[in-house]
């Protein structure tokens, strides 16, 4: 099976963020960079599937040189070759041209299976995995926690609203965009670290009609949340239908649980 | 193989103290390659994801956890990380090694249990084990499933580690060797199943040996200790233990030379764990300091707590300097070595430096520790916090793998003994410097500009301060300098102080030339402040110690000299290690 992994770099979960002069993307100067968290899942569910089944998982990034730092962490905790689709300012596509760039850098390669996160950590649009299946033709599935890929279909567990799943069937090849959580990613053995500097980064540069054109979308202005500060008063003076009242809240508003 | 084809420029031990280095001689942290990032970061995601979690635990002596822990860690390959590949390890570079050991510095307890178990407890093994023992053990303990421990200490024997007691003697039929006698504070010593035991054979010849743990080896109760306390610290009572011939370290009665060289080892890797702990106990104050509110704003934009950070960050950011410029050396001269001896020379030239790292390191960390303490005011105070274990955890540095105080007087020392044997050309240097001092003619520093001019000029005057103390103590005391222990501290403090100061500016100067003096301008503020502290501390040093050797016309023109060496305009480090406490302040983490 040949899985492809999409991977994104983003900020630091950590970083303090500076909003730039105009407005339009956060401060770049001296960030400090990940792996987009649910794209690691979608990696380590790609190293399972070929552990159970063999094959071959290919991981993919776009991006600046800084990048690369992505990829060989993912090939340090076991992919076994690389494709760098090279740009300076591919990291802020929308998500159409920045699909067509990934899709046109994967297309030859006749994955059995694409996979990435559900989502990126700093735009979190959700969508260019899901375009990208549709520019290759493929049929996809979004959030899923759960996947059997033991005969030539698919078999999905996807998440849906309040707790509620669904089991899915599907043909392959496919689109699978992998939830955070799900599993518990390996680590990127010093002998894995070692071994990924002989492995194959190829890097393709996006052709301008793919990333360019009337952009469907852009971001006009981003700015920190307001904060306003909204007081209710739970169970009207009693106490155990108050704390009720607020595990709803903190499991359905919060969603700390 | 000839000879001339091995041969490689390996730069003499404490020969910084006389010639010039370039920029690119030294090595920084700028110079890892991707390889060492990975590294440093799947150690750093190990310790925060596992070890760190089951502090609690381990503080419970939950040896079982200790054990398990060990074998991720090998799994990952953080024990093999310096084992050779042929007996099961990985083979890296030294600086793999150190890397490992910095992250690991970011639980106190767990970098000690594995300062056992990849440190002083296989060391001896790998440079001074015969192949059936290296054959036997390295696989293991590179897996994690042999936990080992390094026995030196006894209760009569601590500093003074060569009049240990316990004795080894040979079997009638020459086939093992029988030992007797206890030890004391052996870390891992509750749950190893291999121990490294100094003993000496037939009463006199101070000589190493692996032992394993069997019925007549026993531990001791655990020892109630102040910090470290998920590591295990025991005695140990050896009555009639055997061990094969094949398990001798070395030869009989050259147990010292392990001993001491299995302790640079040992110093450079604590210099490395304490750069990680600092880094993290950095962290951790930044955030609370911009977290804690107190007269309607948070803690850290207060001057006082600011002067706190820039602080903290400088001795952190100076001491990783120190780390890494000693383990180029290191790795330059072990690197190619061909067998286990070329190796040990390769470390042992370096011992004065890795006894600064001990001990600066060592120091710097327990200060960034106490001043965590403080900005978390009263919750410094609280075992709920952070900050009141990494005190309590910190303290230890000082004392093992040599006290501070015996590894100040090694710093002199070891820098005396390579210049009486002729190798480090010291003694001429320091009579053309004492010409200089009597010459009416001496330069003074003068105000340069240009960036670093400054503070190159001050790390060079430390060193001719240097110098010139030294110098005046072998003439004055001659072969009985050994004995003068005031002096001799004095003078480490200002060697440990020039080492530091010429190694961060050309670690600046190389940031400068690599990415501009801009991008630098917060490791330039860092510089300058140590520089020009640090040249105050000499200052006081260099008196008191040439107060204490010399009097009259003669103290009168070293006093001038000293002057003359170090005259120079101080700077606004208030406002320098303001610009410095900002950065770490917006960044909310050590960010340098
Ligand atoms: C938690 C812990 C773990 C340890 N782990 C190990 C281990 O794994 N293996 C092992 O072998 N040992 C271990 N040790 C022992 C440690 O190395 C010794 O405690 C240390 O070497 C100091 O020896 P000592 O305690 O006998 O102190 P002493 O030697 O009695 O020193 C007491 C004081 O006198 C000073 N002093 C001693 N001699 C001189 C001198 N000549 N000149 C000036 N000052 C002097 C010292 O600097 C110190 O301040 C451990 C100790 C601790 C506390």
């Amino acid at each position: 099976m040949k899985i492809i992994v999409l991977m994104k770099q983003v900020a630091n979960k950590d970083a303090i963020l500076r909003i730039n002069k105009d407005a339009t993307w956060i401060e770049e100067g001296d960030l400090s960079y990940e792996v987009n968290e649910s794209d690691g899942y979608a990696l380590e569910e790609a190293l399972r599937l070929k552990e159970k089944h063999g094959g071959e998982v290919v991981v993919c990034s776009m991006g600046p040189q800084r990048v690369k730092a992505v990829i060989k962490d993912a090939l340090a905790r076991g992919a076994d070759r690389a494709i760098h689709v090279v740009g300076d300012e591919l990291t802020r596509l929308a998500p159409l041209p920045a699909a067509r760039a990934l899709a046109e850098a994967i297309r030859a390669e006749q994955a059995d299976l694409i996979m990435t996160g559900l989502q990126s950590d700093d735009n979190g649009y959700g969508q260019t995995g899901v375009i990208v299946a549709e520019l290759l033709g493929l049929p996809h599935a979004t959030i899923v926690i759960e996947l059997d890929a033991s005969d030539d279909k698919l078999r999905v567990k996807r998440e849906l609203e309040n707790g509620w799943y669904q089991w899915y069937e599907m043909p392959r090849p496919a689109l699978l965009t992998i939830q955070s959580g799900i599993s518990q990613i390996r680590y990127a053995t010093l002998k894995g670290i070692m071994a990924a500097k002989k492995k194959e980064i190829r890097e393709v540069a996006p052709t301008s009609d793919m990333t360019s054109g009337a952009p469907d979308q852009r971001i006009t202005k981003i700015y920190f949340p307001q904060k306003t500060k909204q007081t209710q008063f739970l169970g009207d003076g009693d106490a155990k239908a108050g704390a009720a009242q607020l595990a709803e809240k903190l499991r359905t508003e919060a969603r700390v649980f | 193989m000839s000879a001339v084809a091995e041969e490689k420029k390996i730069i003499a031990g404490g020969s910084f103290l006389i010639e010039e280095r370039t920029p690119e001689e030294i090595f920084t942290p700028e110079d890892f390659t991707d390889e060492h990032r990975m590294i440093a970061e799947t150690t750093r995601e190990f310790v925060d994801n596992e070890v760190r979690p089951a502090t609690e635990e381990l503080e419970q002596h939950n040896w079982q956890l200790a054990r398990e822990l060990i074998r991720k860690a090998a799994e990952l390959g953080l024990i093999g990380v310096n084992i050779p590949e042929e007996y099961g390890g990985l083979g890296l570079d030294q600086t793999s090694g150190a890397i490992v050991g910095e992250m690991m510095g970011r639980s106190a307890s767990f970098a000690t249990t594995l300062g056992a178990q990849s440190g002083i407890g296989l060391t001896p093994i790998i440079y001074f084990g015969t192949e059936a023992a290296k054959q036997k053990y390295l696989p293991k303990i590179a897996a994690g499933e042999l936990i080992t421990a390094y026995a030196l200490t006894e209760a009569g024997s601590g500093s003074d580690a060569m009049a240990a007691k316990a004795t080894a003697r040979l079997s009638a039929d020459g086939t093992h060797y029988v030992l007797n006698g206890e030890k004391m504070w052996i870390t891992n010593g509750g749950f190893a199943d291999v121990f490294v035991v100094f003993a000496k054979v037939d009463g006199d010849k101070f000589s190493g040996f692996i032992v394993e743990r069997q019925p007549g080896l026993t531990s001791g109760a655990e020892e109630h200790k102040m910090g470290i306390k998920g590591s295990s610290t025991t005695a140990l009572v050896l009555s009639d233990v055997t061990t094969p011939v094949e398990n001798l370290l070395g030869e009989v009665g050259k147990g010292a030379k392990i001993a001491f060289n299995i302790l640079n080892f040992g110093r450079f890797k604590l210099g490395s764990m304490c750069s990680g702990g600092m880094k993290l106990m950095i962290r951790e104050a930044v955030r609370y300091a911009n977290e804690r509110h107190q007269f309607g704003r948070p803690i850290s934009s207060f001057g006082a707590i600011k002067a706190k950070l820039a602080e903290m960050a400088i001795r952190a950011w100076v001491g990783e300097t120190l780390v890494y410029r000693t383990l180029g050396l290191i790795e330059n001269a072990i690197s190619g070595a061909q067998d286990s001896e070329a190796k040990l020379r390769g470390i042992e030239e370096y011992a004065a430096e890795c006894s600064i790292i001990k001990v600066a390191l060592s120091e710097s960390c327990d200060f960034v520790a106490d001043e965590m303490v403080q900005i978390y005011g009263g919750y410094g105070y609280s075992a709920d916090y952070p900050a009141e274990g990494a005190y309590r955890d910190s303290r230890i540095n000082r004392i093992f793998e040599g006290t501070n105080e015996i590894n100040r007087m090694l710093i002199p020392g070891r820098i005396m003994k390579s210049a009486l044997s002729g190798k480090l050309a010291l003694l001429p240097a320091a009579q053309k410097l004492m010409d200089e001092v009597l010459s009416p003619t001496l330069g003074a520093l003068d105000e340069d500009a240009g960036v670093l001019a400054v503070e190159a000029k001050l790390a060079a005057a430390a060193k001719k301060v240097a110098l010139m103390t030294l110098g005046t103590a072998v003439q004055k005391y001659m072969t009985a300098l050994a004995g003068q222990q005031e002096v001799l501290m004095g003078i480490a403090d200002i060697i440990m102080d020039a080492y530091a100061m010429e190694s961060s500016v050309l670690r600046a100067q190389k940031l400068v030339a690599v990415q501009g003096e801009e991008q630098s301008a917060r490791h330039l503020d860092m510089v300058s402040v140590f520089c020009h502290d640090a040249i105050d501390r000499i200052e006081t040093h260099a008196k008191q110690t040439l107060a204490a050797m010399s009097e009259g016309d003669e103290l009168r023109t070293l006093l001038a000299a000293l002057r003359r060496f170090t005259k120079r305009t101080p700077i606004n480090t208030v406002a320098a290690r303001q610009r410095i406490a900002d950065v770490l302040i917006k960044a909310n983490r050590y960010a340098y």
